[in-house]
């Protein structure tokens, strides 16, 4: 039906619509809170080792204090030779990665080539830079290209840090603890891959927000190599039984069927006059 | 209307800047005075001040004339659209803008092709031509 109050078609992109509802509702629920968004408390580390990038993230989603999910992947594909991890809130880290992973790829599609890493980390800060930090995203970008292996931060703000070893979310201490141990210039592969997994082991110990198993990406000039799950959390728990009940299992005792009569009580037509 | 910033984004709609309380209800200045999310008055003048900065930049780097065509050819194409009702592409504009090869949360998000309400044709015009 035409609304004789919209004026003007809505502006695509975000609806500042309810804003206003949310924070009168705040204040309402009388000591209640407000359903949290899904947060991926997280420890995401990468590192640059001789040949490439070696990325790492574990694979825990809270959302509050209960585990929402155990095997969530954190590491995401933005272009054949570029994979950035994100903690944060789990939606808004998703989306903004897929973004950019469409803009690179219409770049590619353009031009020809493979992105570099610094237009990746541009977009995203110019992204996350005009919703002032509104956006929760930590990222970790990891990638190769023509101009070596590169290794960058992006917060939620908008800041880039470009660093050659590096760990984000709620486990960053505990993980960047053994990376600081760890870490030299051009590491091997092998001894870059236990790096990491070390310190997501430490971080998974050491803070309840990550958990469960540990994936692995490897970036080099040669591709990728996602390792999902690279170590299992020894702490799964296998189920005992089969669950699912095969059709027919539960007796039908009785049955009544009785059928909705509905009855048309009034009909309107409202033509629209466009002529 | 598309010139220039407007300052005070919550200004009243109705005619003489008074509220027209038919249309759009009952006033209340605290709506008026602060806008209830902090990105909503910045997403929704980010495109104007977007092409302000690079006119501006463009001017310094180039001269008066490089901004003064190119607004000129935004102009054109700003006027290249159907009726206020109904789903414009805006593909010369977008491609003016640079826009057409690059995705952002207003082509995912709200889609107006898809929005569940729907403007009263002749009043929409109205508005549009300022004859409301």
């Amino acid at each position: 039906m035409a609304l004789s109050n919209v004026l003007q078609t809505p502006a695509a992109g975000f609806n500042f619509d309810n804003a206003a509802r949310n924070t009168a509702l705040e204040g309402l629920f009388d000591g209640g809170e407000t359903p949290k968004p899904l947060k991926t408390g997280t420890t995401i580390a990468g590192v640059v080792f001789k040949d490439g990038v070696v990325l790492g993230a574990d694979t825990r989603a809270t959302s509050s204090e209960v585990v929402a999910d155990k095997m969530c992947a954190k590491i995401h594909y933005i272009s054949p030779n570029i994979y950035c991890c994100g903690a944060g809130t789990a939606a808004d880290t998703e989306k903004t990665t897929e973004l950019l992973s469409s803009n690179l790829t219409i770049f590619s599609l353009n031009s020809g080539r493979n992105p570099r890493v610094v237009m990746a980390v541009n977009i995203l800060q110019d992204m996350l830079y005009r919703y002032h930090g509104q956006i929760g995203a930590n990222l970790i970008l990891g990638g190769v290209d023509c101009t070596g292996n590169h290794l960058y931060t992006v917060g939620p703000y908008g800041s880039v840090n470009k660093v050659p070893y590096l760990s984000m979310g709620s486990g960053d201490l505990a993980a960047l603890a053994i990376l600081e141990d760890g870490f030299k210039p051009n590491l091997e592969l092998e001894t870059a891959k236990e790096l990491v997994r070390a310190s997501i082991h430490a971080g998974i110990m050491s803070d309840l927000g990550s958990g469960n198993n540990i994936d692995i990406c490897v970036i080099t000039r040669e591709g990728v190599d996602y390792i999902r799950p690279y170590q299992e959390s020894e702490f799964k728990d296998n189920r005992k039984m089969k669950y699912k009940y095969r059709p027919g299992s539960t007796p039908v005792l009785t049955e009544k069927v009785v059928p909705l009569k509905l009855e048309v009580v009034l009909e309107t037509v409202q033509q629209m006059d466009t002529a | 209307m598309f010139d220039s910033v407007p300052v005070a984004g919550m200004c009243p709609q109705g005619a003489y800047g008074v509220q027209d309380s038919l249309r759009s209800g009952f006033t209340s200045v605290k709506n008026e005075l602060l806008p209830s999310h902090p990105l909503e008055l910045s997403e929704k003048n980010f495109q104007l001040n977007q092409d302000k900065m690079n006119f501006s930049t463009l001017r310094n780097i180039q001269g008066l004339h490089a901004p003064l065509k190119l607004q000129m050819e935004y102009r054109a194409a700003r006027q290249i659209q159907r009726l206020p009702f109904l789903q414009s592409s805006h593909l010369a504009l977008d491609t003016l803008r640079g826009s057409d090869e690059a995705i952002g949360f207003e082509d995912i998000l709200s889609d107006p092709a898809q929005s569940e309400t729907m403007g009263e044709p002749h009043m929409m015009v109205e508005y549009k031509l300022g004859l409301l």
